[in-house]
């Protein structure tokens, strides 16, 4: 009983909020990341050095007032941030933080569930969440917010098939779909698969950035395209859940890219004997410094790059990375079969 | 196969990205550009109707206003037309900090265009980085005159003020700094592989046709005509230093930014000539307690940041107001050249044309 | 016991979603019903054990094909009404006759079945891997390799046709 139900339902609860509150700090972050990167401090007013801006900026959002347009699909319109925020959370419930933890004299897993597809799990839902965006530019009954909204979501599923195809490749250097077997297969063979898929891992960066529409893929939310972009119509609590689905995927793509790359929760040079007192640094702590890193890197690119024009970045996803990502998975596969 | 209709899209007069209130309206094919139109006037103060009434000292204040980014500029440009038209003799230091005024105000202009250039096609940080540069150059001005938007800082004949003792220090050292942070624009724009191609082959248009639509400073060079009004009808200290004149070959917007980061350079090396070289003397020459220019005309044309300024005062020898005071802005001149760059581009290419021809649109209106 | 909760559950929810899908007004709605009802037929393949055609039963049809229905519906207005028929009640009574002649045709077949009975199914051939993806690809390079070809070949074709018909100029 305790351990089909409670503990379960205590991981969710705290991934869930520990997600929460990241996201949330993670509009902090980016603040300040990109202040310092433009000579100036970000916010430093609310709390010291500005740490509880996010707290001040979710009570604003919560207490505005909620506009509906009047001829907007009601049902649709108040749908539409529920989709995009959905998938982003319930992709957590397969990425391993960790491996095991001993608490309270049990034996604790740090991921949620381990499902035997849990790569596709997560590349399914994340597919869902293009919803969102589309019905959001859909119902807010305008010309504008449509076209913005159609444009931002064939962006998204452009790179969904580059990113996918680079995930293949690295399901043939493990052999399986479940996250956590990918990582017990970067300790077994004693490298990252970074190491020895490169390509993959650029391809999946790069599509990352477009997935999640940030620079320099950010056209359909620019502030300078004439078109408002597909969130106009929302205000307050809902728009809120747009920018919380944004950076909660931002996180996820962190966390799968450290998963599938970076070895997870392996703290580097797993098998090399030498190293054993790094073992007292718990496994998740390696987990959260990657994933970090990469939000990191996010950050920089956004407060360094221009932007591309849409017809330039839809060029880039079909022209040239679906065919390098292809290129690189019958490569993969070619060494693969020879080396046996 | 089917058949669309044009769609027409309204950019402005408030808009984030036509720096000032300016109104495009965009016929669309799908996203493509078929037509433009481009409406101004929403800033029109009625300048040159109010410089009729207003006399020759009083009417350097107005001029301040039209082009706010580089004000001393109009400042110069107008007082050396009515030198002209006076026949004034300008003593030798008042022309070497006129010509380090001048260019400091180009680099300051040239700050201002970078920054907002980048930032509409999405390179936010080169737009903080400039501005903290424009800052050293309104430290600078405000050393000198007390302001730091609109100066007001020349006088018929000369300056009103000498300049204050260490300044020439600072502004060598203002030299020093801006050469390094040029580098870091560079590094961050020059060959970055997104800024080409948001850059390159946008708004080309041969020297020709740039000459024939009455195109002028860096939006005609980069098309490659040589036309530079220090070098062609040198004022103020220009016949003295030495610089070069940057051109570009293709005429597309890249082409125009080189020639414009180029140009800081170039304006860095007559600083520090001038600088370097300020002869002793008057800062203001003999001129009459009361201006009051013989009957004549005269037209005088200057090369502010944007292109070629030109003044046309008639006076008619009378009152103590011009009879007619005409400017030839170059923003509005350029601004010509929108509606022929933006045919065939898509619409995000729009914002990035109006930047890469630099407009104010105080200029423009007046 | 719990099985046969969650089917019917499940069932019942698909059934009812698919009758909304045919019976709402607005098209953007029946789509999305559409895809709830995928959604669900996703649970149902997991409650089957076939975790693998689940999930790609939403990458494919919830997250890709539907998707496209969208695109379709929204970029086509179709908030005009529909013209006027001359009979206005004809589509209800084809949709009537249609679905007679299918019932009667199901309930042909349930009686007289088969002129043979079909042979027992073979028991599966022992196949070197466990798990459902494993087994999944098994089948499909080895026994049902030519239909799997054939199927891909059809996708090429409808690919490159699609990219004649929208391109303007090749």
């Amino acid at each position: 009983m305790v351990d089909n139900f409670v503990i379960p339902l205590l991981q969710i609860v705290i991934v869930l909020n520990a997600t929460l509150v990241g996201v949330t700090y993670m509009v902090l972050l980016e603040r300040k990341v990109i202040a310092w990167a433009q000579s100036r401090l970000g916010p430093m007013r609310v709390g010291p050095y500005g740490i509880l801006q996010p707290i001040a900026d979710v009570i604003k959002l919560m207490i505005k007032e909620d506009i509906t347009p009047a001829r907007a699909d009601r049902w649709v319109f108040t749908a539409a941030p529920i989709i995009a925020v959905v998938p982003a959370f319930i992709v957590y419930a397969v990425i391993p933080f960790g491996e095991t933890a001993h608490l309270f004299g049990r034996t604790i897993t740090l991921y949620i569930t381990d499902i035997n597809v849990g790569l596709l799990y997560i590349v399914s839902v994340a597919s869902v969440g293009v919803y969102g965006i589309i019905l959001a530019g859909y119902s807010s009954n305008s010309k504008y917010p449509l076209l913005a909204s159609l444009r931002a979501s064939a962006q998204l599923i452009s790179y969904e098939v580059a990113v996918t195809l680079t995930l293949v490749s690295v399901i043939l250097m493990a052999g399986s779909l479940s996250m956590v077997s990918i990582v017990h297969a970067q300790r077994d063979a004693g490298f990252w698969f970074a190491f020895v898929q490169p390509i993959a891992f650029g391809i999946f960066l790069v599509g990352g950035l477009a997935e999640t529409n940030r620079a320099p893929f950010d056209l359909p939310e620019a502030e300078q395209e004439l078109t408002g972009g597909f969130h106009t119509e929302y205000s307050g609590m809902r728009f809120a859940l747009f920018f919380l689905a944004e950076y909660a995927n931002m996180i996820v793509v962190s966390s799968v890219a450290t998963t599938l790359f970076l070895g997870g929760w392996l703290r580097p040079f797993p098998n090399v004997a030498a190293l054993a007192f790094l073992d007292v640094i718990p496994d998740w702590t390696w987990f959260l410094a990657k994933s970090f890193v990469f939000l990191y890197v996010f950050i920089w690119v956004r407060a360094t790059l221009p932007r591309y024009r849409y017809d330039q970045l839809m060029r880039l996803g079909w022209k040239f990375l679906i065919p390098l990502a292809i290129v690189n998975l019958v490569v993969t596969g070619f060494v693969k079969v020879l080396a046996g | 196969m089917f058949d669309t209709d044009e769609l027409v899209l309204n950019m402005g007069p408030q808009h984030p990205s036509t720096h000032g209130v300016l109104r495009v309206v965009l016929r669309l094919d799908g996203e493509k550009v078929v037509d433009a139109d481009v409406v101004i006037g929403y800033l029109h103060r009625g300048i040159e109707k109010l410089s009729e009434n207003r006399s020759w000292t009083q009417i350097i204040l107005l001029t301040d206003r039209m082009d706010y980014v580089a004000a001393a500029t109009s400042n110069v440009g107008y007082c050396e037309t009515v030198e002209k038209l006076m026949q004034l003799e300008v003593p030798r230091r008042a022309r070497y900090v006129r010509t380090i005024l001048c260019e400091l105000q180009r680099i300051a202009s040239h700050c201002l265009w970078v920054g907002t250039h980048a930032m509409d096609i999405g390179a936010m940080t080169v737009f903080l980085y400039a501005f903290r540069e424009r800052e050293l150059i309104l430290d600078l001005f405000e050393d000198f005159c007390g302001a730091r938007l609109t100066y007001n800082s020349m006088r018929i004949g000369g300056l009103p003020l000498d300049i204050p003792p260490g300044w020439d220090k600072k502004v060598l050292e203002f030299c020093r700094i801006m050469d390094s942070k040029l580098d870091e624009y560079e590094a961050l724009l020059t060959h970055n592989r997104i800024w080409l191609e948001r850059t390159r082959g946008i708004g080309v248009i041969d020297g020709e046709d740039a000459a024939g639509l009455g195109l002028c400073g860096p939006a005609l060079r980069g098309s490659g005509i040589a036309r530079d009004v220090r070098k062609d009808e040198p004022y103020a200290a220009y016949d003295e230093l030495e610089f070069d004149i940057p051109l570009g070959a293709a005429g597309d917007t890249y082409d125009r930014y080189l020639v414009r980061m180029e140009e800081f350079r170039q304006s860095l090396r007559i600083i520090r000539q001038a600088t370097e070289g300020i002869p002793e003397g008057p800062i203001v020459g003999k001129v009459p307690r009361l201006i009051k220019p013989a009957a004549g005309e005269t037209y005088h044309a200057i090369e502010s940041p944007k292109g070629e300024l030109g003044f046309f005062i008639v006076s008619d020898g009378k009152s103590t107001n011009p009879y007619r005071f005409r400017v030839r802005p170059p923003s509005f001149c350029n601004l010509q050249g929108l509606r022929r760059l933006v045919r065939g581009h898509l619409v995000a290419d729009v914002v990035a044309l109006i930047g890469s021809l630099d407009i104010v649109l105080g200029e423009v209106d007046r | 016991m719990g099985d046969a909760i969650a089917f019917y559950t499940l069932a019942a929810f698909i059934l009812g979603f698919a009758i909304l899908v045919i019976s709402t007004r607005d098209t953007v709605h029946s789509i999305l019903f559409l895809v709830l009802d995928f959604l669900f037929v996703a649970a149902l393949y997991v409650l089957l054990g076939a975790e693998f055609v689940a999930v790609i039963q939403v990458l494919v049809y919830a997250g890709g094909i539907v998707v496209l229905y969208l695109f379709v519906v929204m970029l086509v207005n179709l908030k005009r009404p529909p013209e006027v028929y001359q009979d206005p009640n004809r589509r209800t009574r084809m949709g009537y006759a249609l679905a007679g002649a299918v019932l009667v045709e199901l309930a042909a077949i349930a009686t007289w079945g088969y002129v043979t009975p079909p042979p027992p199914a073979a028991a599966p051939s022992a196949m070197p891997v466990t798990g459902n993806t494993e087994q999944v690809g098994w089948l499909l390079y080895t026994s049902y390799l030519i239909p799997f070809e054939v199927a891909s070949m059809l996708l090429l074709v409808a690919m490159i046709g699609a990219i004649v018909l929208a391109k303007r100029e090749l």
